[in-house]
């Protein structure tokens, strides 16, 4: 929330020497920045909406259940995928991740659900690839998952 | 006029069809469709408040730093250094993951160097500051630490392995792909 505040107190301030600095470039900068906004809406509209009926389908309990106390590899492989195709935002996420550290799931799987939502986004892969490309696309995505996987097991490794 | 709702209509095709679904979700069990329209608004709300300084962000970027610096900063030649701003450009960001496409897509119009960019979205969507200081306080100090240790090769590596395995001429039809979205 601070954060929050303080990146639109940077913005605000920024905005105001960019238009005490030149007004025509500050206007350009606005129409640009709503130009970009409309581009993305749609993808952004839909992303919300697959937000809605994923997190409803996959609740927080369900999630406890597939990840929870005793899970093993199963749990892993769960937790990497549920991260992979939802897109909670932070302030779900971290609660969740330690209400589910409290009642029993181990650091890897975890760190898996962690590590794969922020850096795999199957849902938000349509807006990628209007910027990247398919082939870049799908190329990232694979390896932060790849990634993301290993980084969960060491991190399982060295603090269990 | 009417080509311009058609084209809409056609933008926002997938928007309507996940309207049907979650409406024809309401039909087959009220309570689950009624929770997923309030998450949905719940999330909107989130990323609304966070989304119009980004995109302010976004246009002042455009304006203000021009091609050239844009080179010299993460350009091809920066070096490790231009590695080093695209991650911090992109730790000290905030909001979800697509919100950095869009200013991915401004740093490619003017030039950044393919891996950088990547350096950029690797470390928006791992090592913002925000999420790092959530995590510690959640999960503790110590996995927090461990996280974002093994996440930094990590980000560098993704970079490296993109920019080796996609050839001179899909580079080039990104980097135009760029230049036309603006």
């Amino acid at each position: 929330m601070t954060f929050t505040l303080t990146f639109y107190a940077v913005t605000a301030a920024l905005l105001a020497i960019s238009f005490f600095r030149d007004r025509e470039k500050t206007k350009a900068a606005l129409h640009k920045s709503w130009r970009s906004f409309e581009n993305i809406l749609p993808q952004f509209l839909s992303v919300l909406m697959l937000i809605g009926i994923m997190l409803s389908i996959l609740s927080p309990e369900m999630i406890s259940l597939l990840l929870g106390k005793g899970s093993g590899w199963y749990g892993v492989a769960s937790a990497s995928v549920i991260g992979s195709v939802t897109l909670i935002p932070g302030f779900i996420a971290f609660p969740l991740a330690s209400a589910l550290h409290k009642s029993g799931a181990g650091y890897t799987q975890i760190a898996a659900f962690i590590s794969t939502l922020m850096m795999v986004g199957v849902i938000t892969i349509p807006m990628e690839i209007k910027f990247f490309g398919r082939k870049n696309a799908v190329l990232r995505n694979s390896l932060a998952f790849i990634f993301a996987v290993t980084v969960a097991v060491i991190i399982g490794v060295v603090l269990e | 006029m009417r080509k311009t709702v058609r084209k809409n209509i056609k933008r926002y095709k997938f928007f309507f069809i996940l309207l049907i679904v979650s409406l024809a979700l309401m039909v087959y069990d009220f309570k689950l469709g009624m929770n997923s329209f309030r998450l949905t608004g719940v999330n909107m709300l989130e990323m609304l408040s966070i989304l119009p300084p980004v995109f302010i962000l976004l246009g002042l970027l455009d304006v203000w730093v021009d091609k050239a610096l844009m080179i010299k900063l993460t350009g091809k030649g920066s070096g490790i250094r231009g590695a080093v701003i695209a991650f911090l450009l992109g730790s000290l960001a905030a909001g979800p993951l697509y919100a950095a496409f869009p200013i991915a897509g401004v740093m490619l119009k003017k030039e950044s160097k393919f891996s950088n960019v990547i350096i950029f979205i690797g470390a928006w969507s791992t090592t913002k500051v925000p999420m790092l200081m959530f995590e510690a306080s959640s999960m503790g100090l110590k996995f927090m630490l461990l996280r974002f240790l093994l996440n930094l090769p990590v980000i560098v590596l993704i970079a490296l392995i993109t920019e080796k395995v996609l050839s001179q001429e899909e580079k080039q039809v990104i980097y135009e792909n760029a230049e036309r979205m603006s």
